[in-house]
């Protein structure tokens, strides 16, 4: 008994000391952290009261009414704000499947069961790159290269959707039972009849649940995109927070969490139904 | 010896279970009803964003001259200046991530069914988290700049915030997945509501949880490149400005700096949770 007592310790010992070193790099690399960008919890505390009235301020009209009490007053500007949130939304649709279809044409290419290995690293190095750069910086630099506006926002919407999802799609087709591509190809069917009657069939359906999840994901990004001026609702944002328009903060915030809810719901009964059906 | 293919017998074969083979008439038609409603949209979509051809050829003409302006990469006399910014942006995703989660566990943990028992409050905490979800990294960046000024601090608040919404969803779904039997066999010796989460569930749940943590630093250490383009701090409005006026090669420079930073921690957090054995969250 003692010695597997003995042993036991030992192992619990060692696996405290780990834990306990881990623990303590960690501590180091919080402490460096805040000591670096300068996080004074005593300002914060100290600023606790400025900071709930910003945020009571943003639930007040210019009345000094809570919103709640009169709708109308608080979504003054609805039909301009909604018009907004529908080029948002189309933004995000167009960016999707511009995307969709762009990580559609690449990941075959990526997928190391179908292509030459020069072809994949090509690929694989172009759909990291399109992913990793934030869709923001690719904003920033479209609406210099093609102008103001909501173009700028789709096309860096579809280069981020095409990084991301071909190298998701890419995943799906190498998984793909090859027999089938073998069959085709023994018949003597070329490498685009072997994707389309061997491949897709096996990873249509899972091709269109990364795309769901994407455009839910996609509105998000270009509810920001008018940030730096790729259009969508952000601008608007933009201009009412800059501005101090308090209300129209929230009542802006609250059109775009209601969208991205619906949004949630929609696609969550479609995967279902997608599941269901395929 | 016979041919590969008959096409008497395939026709046969057709014709006894072409019914198995093709899809329905109604099922066809749609599907082929929403993909002409897909693609009206998109091209109403195209023509709202203002697509055109020539608009698409000037613009990738100025993206290629940009192109040729960013090589070399080259910080120019900034180098310090990018590499702290960048140092900033590191820290502010990991204090935003710590802050958050440290926030979210204990408010995830009314929120699991299987330790909490009254439904409106988790339903409540459900909805919060998701509100706070739904809105992007950036927004609430802006958010906080008003309430607490420019900087890293607002950079670290909104970090905090987002991920708060997100944890709270994740860390409950992980704590509502727990095996059950263990807490049983505590409860069944005596052990007190505490000690069956204690004991019980928060060794399931733990690796899991920071394997989360970890993979959300990863990812937030790419939001907080950005945050910065709102005046949050960190490498993002460096990056903005250079881009606004065109300094083409510290773009470039910044840019690969950001990559090799994100892969490099990449790399030593998909090790790290590895090593943990927590799994990646969907």
């Amino acid at each position: 008994m003692a010695p597997l007592l003995a042993a036991y310790g030992h192992a619990v010992a060692r696996r405290r000391l780990r834990f306990a070193l881990s623990a303590l790099i960690l501590g180091l690399c919080i402490a460096f952290a805040a000591w670096w960008v300068r996080f004074d919890v005593f300002l914060l505390v100290s600023r606790i009261g400025s900071i709930s009235s910003y945020f009571s301020r943003l639930v007040h009209l210019d009345t000094g009414a809570l919103v709640f009490t009169d709708p109308a007053d608080w979504f003054w500007g609805f039909t301009p704000w909604i018009k907004k949130l529908g080029e948002t939304l189309l933004i995000a649709y167009v960016g999707t499947v511009l995307g969709v279809l762009g990580g559609f044409c690449l990941c075959f290419m990526a997928a190391s069961n179908l292509s030459g290995s020069r072809t994949r690293w090509f690929t694989r190095r172009f759909l990291e790159f399109c992913r990793t750069v934030p869709e923001i910086v690719f904003a920033l630099i479209f609406v210099l290269a093609f102008g103001l506006g909501p173009m700028a926002g789709v096309l860096a919407l579809t280069i981020h959707t095409m990084g991301s999802l071909g190298k998701l799609f890419t995943e799906i087709v190498e998984n793909i039972d090859m027999k089938p591509v073998d069959g085709i190809i023994s018949a003597g069917g070329s490498w685009t009849q072997s994707i389309r009657y061997a491949v897709l069939p096996q990873v249509l359906s899972g091709l269109a649940t990364y795309g769901l999840l994407r455009f839910e994901m996609n509105f998000r990004g270009s509810s920001i995109m008018g940030f730096v001026g790729a259009g969508g609702i952000g601008q608007e944002l933009l201009i009412s927070v800059r501005k101090f328009y308090y209300s129209d903060v929230s009542a802006i915030l609250v059109m775009i969490i209601v969208t991205v809810f619906i949004l949630d719901i929609l696609t969550a009964r479609l995967l279902k139904r997608l599941s269901a059906g395929g | 010896m016979s041919r590969l293919f008959d096409p008497e017998a395939f026709d046969q074969a057709v014709s006894r279970h072409g019914s198995m083979m093709r899809l329905g008439d109604v099922n066809r038609r749609y599907i082929a009803g929403i993909a002409a409603f897909a693609f009206a949209l998109l091209c109403f979509g195209l023509v709202e964003a203002e697509f055109s051809i020539a608009r698409m050829i000037a613009g990738a003409t100025r993206l290629g001259d940009f192109a040729v302006l960013m090589m070399p990469p080259d910080p120019g006399k900034n180098l310090q200046l990018y590499v702290f910014a960048m140092i900033d942006t590191l820290g502010i995703a990991l204090l935003g991530t710590l802050i958050a989660a440290i926030f979210a566990f204990p408010l995830a943990v009314i929120a699991s069914r299987n330790v909490f028992p009254i439904w409106f409050v988790r339903f409540f905490l459900r909805r919060s988290f998701d509100t706070v979800r739904g809105v992007e990294t950036l927004i609430w960046a802006l958010i906080w700049i008003s309430a607490v000024g420019m900087g890293p601090f607002a950079g670290v608040l909104a970090m905090a915030t987002a991920d708060f919404g997100a944890f709270g969803k994740l860390f409950s779904e992980t704590i509502e997945t727990a095996d059950q039997r263990p807490v049983e066999g505590i409860r069944s010796t005596g052990g007190t509501a505490a000690q069956e989460f204690r004991y019980g569930v928060l060794p399931q749940v733990m690796p899991v949880i920071a394997g989360q943590v970890l993979y959300y630093f990863e990812s937030n250490t790419r939001s907080a490149t950005i945050i910065g383009i709102v005046g949050a701090g960190g490498i993002g409005l460096h990056l903005s400005e250079l881009i606004r006026t065109l300094e083409w090669q510290h773009v470039s420079f910044v840019v690969l700096m950001i990559l090799v930073v994100v892969a490099a921690i990449d790399f030593v957090s998909s090790r790290l949770r590895q090593m943990i054995g927590g799994q990646k969250p969907i």
